[in-house]
């Protein structure tokens, strides 16, 4: 697993950034100033789960259950990983 | 026609709508977007119409906001169009040279659902802040800076850079710094509106860009290890051999409405003659995006003339910027002169060389302040 990622970290979505749903564009996207990136259906549903509250492994266990699969730790991870970087995402302490 | 060499545009919705809610600003930057001609346009959309322009919008499919001007906290219903932009689900950036504003004032703008304010400031220096701005500001923006990072919003500072201030590049980076800057925008000058008036006055030479972009690099590169500082740059094309590609393609992106109501598919087209630009007092914004002759007057690729016809790079940059095009080759349809291929790109070095000479310490440096009495003049 990445480097600052383990199973009892927790997540919450940057306050400096808005994650919505885009009606016109049947999407979400995370929306910071003077730009937006817009997500597939996986990703948002990460971010989604980056409450504050959950767990990393409780936030797999959720994706699991909510789509039907399994072995996704490495996936889930990697994507945090790049959630980190471009401080969508930030470690709680 | 080589039926290969050209599109039928399909057309994408507006994403990012620029509300230049009044030409009115308390400052005179000699590099104002604004038209020159501004002081002649007085009418001002109402509460209602922008309201209603907004909702237009953004059931297009726009979601990005910009309130800018003039300066926008002029406007007395400022709150009221936030208000607005936040039910309707926009993120919506204030455009702000920051004079007139308090920590009141930001906390009633944040309640409301402002998303964040863009600051610009103008040096890193109180005098040449002061100067280039025409008013006392310095000091008091740096405290506006201050409090936006206080009230939790992600702080953008904006330094229009030129060559008054670009020997300043390291000063306004730590300054953005000291300020807890999460973006700064340096951006370099656009030569449209009061900046190609003054163009001989703004525009570096080459050397000063150069070794401002070095500074900005090795900054970058330092402050990577420990801060989140975000650094924009945005491009001085008059020393690209390329053009950019400009707003994204002409009414692909973005769509600005001027204070009077005005559509237009870039802040700077208005320069343009011969284009009816659609009022959105006559027209709803579907018509104005989809319909109307100003907004497809450069989409796809039918308009272009060589070398832009037969080139390549034309589904890159669509052939630059139209009003570059009209303002430096007299004819909006070709090739943007910034271009290497360009048969005008020599007036691009003769800029060049014209404000070289024009900054050697023999010749008087000749400014032209944005302001009512000068707009009424150029």
């Amino acid at each position: 697993m990445c480097d600052p990622i383990s199973n009892n970290s927790v997540f919450t979505f940057s306050k400096l950034n808005r994650l919505q749903w885009e009606p016109a564009q049947e999407k979400h996207v995370i929306l910071y100033p003077e730009g937006m990136v817009e997500l597939n259906a996986s990703s948002a549903a990460i971010l989604k789960l980056c409450d504050g509250e959950r767990s990393f492994s409780e936030i797999v266990s959720a994706l699991e259950k909510q789509f039907s699969v399994s072995d996704i730790n490495d996936d889930v991870a990697n994507f945090l990983t790049t959630a980190l970087e471009k401080n969508w995402v930030l470690l709680k302490t | 026609m080589n039926s290969n060499s050209t599109t039928t545009p399909s057309i994408t919705p507006p994403r990012w709508i620029l509300a230049e809610l009044t030409y009115a600003c308390p400052l005179q930057c000699p590099y104002c977007s604004n038209p020159v001609n501004y002081a002649g346009i007085k009418s001002e959309l109402s509460t209602e119409d922008w309201k209603r322009v907004l909702s237009q919008a953004r059931e297009l499919g726009a979601v990005q906001l910009g309130l800018s001007g003039g300066e926008p906290l002029v406007r007395k219903d400022l709150v009221e169009i936030i208000r607005h932009a936040r039910s309707l689900g926009y993120y919506s950036n204030l455009i702000t040279s920051g004079y007139g504003l308090s920590k009141d004032k930001i906390q009633i703008m944040q309640t409301a659902g402002l998303d964040h304010i863009q600051l610009s400031i103008q040096a890193s220096t109180a005098e040449l802040n002061n100067y280039l701005a025409g008013t006392d500001s310095f000091e008091h923006k740096k405290q506006v800076a201050r409090w936006v990072k206080e009230s939790g919003y992600p702080m953008v500072l904006c330094v229009v850079i030129h060559r008054q201030n670009i020997h300043q590049m390291q000063n306004i980076l730590e300054m953005a710094t000291e300020l807890g800057a999460d973006y700064v925008e340096l951006a370099n000058t656009q030569y449209y509106g009061w900046a190609k008036v003054n163009r001989d006055y703004l525009l570096p030479t080459k050397e000063q860009l150069e070794s401002s972009e070095s500074i900005a690099q090795a900054y970058k590169e330092k402050k990577g290890v420990k801060g989140n500082m975000k650094i924009y740059y945005v491009v001085p094309d008059y020393y690209s051999d390329r053009p950019k590609a400009c707003m994204n393609g002409w009414g692909t992106t973005f769509l600005t409405v001027a204070p009077d109501g005005v559509a237009l598919p870039c802040h700077a087209a208005r320069e343009l003659p011969d284009i009816d630009f659609p009022n959105v007092n006559d027209h709803s914004i579907s018509e104005v995006w989809y319909q109307s002759n100003a907004f497809n007057r450069f989409r796809g690729n039918d308009w272009m003339q060589e070398p832009c016809r037969s080139c390549p790079e034309k589904v890159k940059d669509f052939g630059g910027c139209r009003c570059q095009a009209y303002l430096l080759t007299g004819d909006a349809t070709n090739a943007d002169p910034v271009c290497s291929k360009s048969p005008h790109h020599n007036v691009i070095e003769q800029a060049i060389k014209s404000a070289k000479e024009s900054g050697e310490p023999a010749h008087s440096q000749r400014v032209y302040f944005r302001n009512p009495q000068n707009s009424k003049v150029l």
